[in-house]
């Protein structure tokens, strides 16, 4: 096979994440089983280009001028192009609001396969691609297979960085975007992590009573170094921002460790973090269904636990 | 202004889970389907509110068998003026994105809405594939959509914040929680939902779907949980820390 990868990144804030790091080494992956190369486009300026080679870049294409990702239009456009000059014929992206607006746009522009949140290495036959990702919420497993050409969109977690690359030849390309959008603003939360990228995560629902109950939940998540996430009628009734609503009709997230507090479990927040590999939950109802649903759990009053939680955990962190 | 609302059904969000033909198939004997509350609840509504300020139409449409059309005139009682149904069992995304594409290139809508993803699949694909189909402006996960002309100003969610955008119409958008307030239909809905018009075409074109679902599986059950008491933190501390090694 000589079929090249393409891997699509954005350095935000000169940032990489960690998920663009990974959908690399997982670009690496493929290229080792094809023989073939690991391109990298990356949109946005950013100094660590030498960590993209680590973990498996061979090349790796700069957009040099800003181009937004809500244009969707302009992406696909420059993805395509560089796509066609490097003979890509697989495209990965990590899964995030900028891939899901531009991925299903390249599988038309490209006549192309979308499989989207691929969960774990793809099993490689040839030129067919099967990839596993979460459907129905969480509660079923769907494995999917394409030919190449195939986009490819990576949930968190989805492959292991790989630290053993080498140095990649950098080029610069530009990119054309289109008139008929502006962005005016972006308010982003900053010193975070955001929700969909947070390892750890620690949320509560109506049973902390008032919003000014927050900060013993914002002490435990200090103590972590985790995201606040919160319920949908905590976001409903404006206690906490819309952004940290996980459920159904708010964000579904992947953490490791999910901690609920004083979150019933309805089946509609269950649909959000289903996906999350050690559910915590305290909860003063022995009945609350989310119980059901934890690996671990606390049936008391939270203004009573939390503050000793987060010390104890201060305590195993400090040693 | 001349809207186009996409409206998906998906199994109700406590349906169980099961699969057929070998496991490569959702099994939906007996399921509760809704409409895709995203497509309902946001798309939907903000179309007629934006049809009650400025005038023009509402067509909702749908890729699905007739066994859908409940659904669609629940569309219709909602307030879509007419409404359009592809007649094929959908497929995947390209699938129903190609046949929304194909049907709306010659009818120049002004705005095309979705929901930003279906609750079953959530692959959040259809939108932005209309879009290239048609070769609009495509703006993801729009939870305020405000039409100054035909400038749309648009509040998209980012990871940790939102992101304030403008657009020239026509353009398709996908809509997150907020862009609307959800609709229960009135009696007067449903019952001048019954003479609404409903069109029903035939696929006119055969598509390769390009992905294949080779087998779903369910997750291992649970375990069940380990409740710890109050007195007994230390050792919750210590189970995350040592034994799952979370932090």
């Amino acid at each position: 096979m000589s079929q090249n990868i393409l891997v699509v990144i954005e350095a935000i804030d000169g940032d990489v994440k960690k998920s663009a790091l990974e959908a690399i080494s997982y670009g690496a992956h493929i290229a080792a089983t094809w023989s073939s190369e690991n391109c990298v486009l990356i949109i946005g300026q950013t100094d660590k280009i030498s960590v993209l080679g680590r973990c498996g870049a061979q090349k790796v294409i700069q957009v040099s001028n800003t181009i937004s990702v809500a244009d969707s239009q302009a992406w696909t456009n420059c993805i395509s192009e560089v796509a066609s000059q490097h003979q890509a014929s697989i495209i990965i992206m990590p899964q995030n609001s900028s891939s899901k607006s531009i991925a299903g746009r390249l599988s038309i522009k490209l006549n192309a396969g979308c499989m989207i949140g691929a969960n774990s290495l793809p099993v490689i036959q040839g030129n067919s691609m099967t990839i596993s990702r979460s459907a129905f919420a969480g509660k079923a497993t769907a494995y999917l297979r394409s030919n190449a050409p195939v986009i490819i969109t990576l949930a968190q977690g989805a492959c292991p960085i790989k630290n053993d690359g080498g140095d990649a030849v950098v080029t610069q390309v530009n990119a054309d975007s289109s008139p008929s959008i502006k962005v005016l603003e972006v308010n982003r939360i900053t010193g975070k992590t955001p929700l969909p990228e947070a390892d750890l995560v620690v949320s509560g629902g109506r049973g902390l009573k008032d919003p000014s109950n927050w900060g013993i939940l914002e002490e435990l998540a200090n103590a972590l170094d985790a995201t606040t996430a919160c319920s949908r009628p905590v976001a409903d009734a404006h206690w906490r921002p819309h952004y940290e609503h996980v459920g159904q009709t708010g964000i579904a997230i992947k953490p490791s460790l999910y901690i609920a507090i004083g979150i019933s479990g309805a089946i509609q927040h269950l649909a959000g973090v289903n996906n999350s590999k050690v559910i915590v939950v305290i909860n003063k109802d022995p009945e609350a269904p989310f119980f059901k649903a934890a690996d671990y759990g606390v049936c008391a009053d939270l203004f009573d636990i939390v503050p000793k939680l987060t010390e104890e955990i201060k305590k195993i962190k400090s040693k | 202004m001349k809207i186009l609302v996409c409206i998906s059904v998906t199994p109700d969000t406590t349906s169980k889970i099961s699969f057929k033909n070998n496991d490569s198939e959702y099994n939906g004997d007996g399921v509760q389907y809704i409409l895709n509350p995203y497509d309902e609840w946001y798309a939907l509504v903000r179309a007629l509110e934006i049809k009650e300020q400025t005038g023009g139409t509402v067509t909702v449409i749908h890729v699905g068998p007739s066994t859908n059309e409940a659904m669609i005139r629940k569309a219709l009682a909602i307030g879509a003026d007419d409404a359009v149904r592809i007649n094929l069992a959908p497929i995947n995304a390209l699938v129903t994105a190609s046949l929304i594409g194909d049907y709306a290139k010659d009818k120049n809508y002004d705005l095309i809405l979705t929901g930003k993803e279906t609750i079953d699949y959530q692959t959040a694909t259809v939108g932005p594939m209309i879009a290239e189909i048609l070769g609009l402006p495509f703006i993801s996960f729009v939870s305020r959509l405000e039409l100054e002309g035909n400038l749309a100003k648009c509040n998209r969610d980012i990871e940790g914040g939102i992101e304030l955008v403008s657009v020239h119409l026509p353009a398709v958008i996908s809509a997150s929680k907020g862009m609307a307030e959800q609709r229960i239909p009135n009696m007067k809905g449903i019952m001048t939902a019954k003479t609404k018009p409903l069109q029903i075409i035939e696929p006119g074109m055969t598509l390769d779907p390009r992905t294949e679902t080779v087998q779903y599986t369910l997750p291992p059950a649970k375990k069940g949980v380990v409740m710890f008491t109050a007195d007994q933190l230390d050792q919750l501390v210590k189970t995350l820390h040592a034994k799952e090694k979370l932090f």
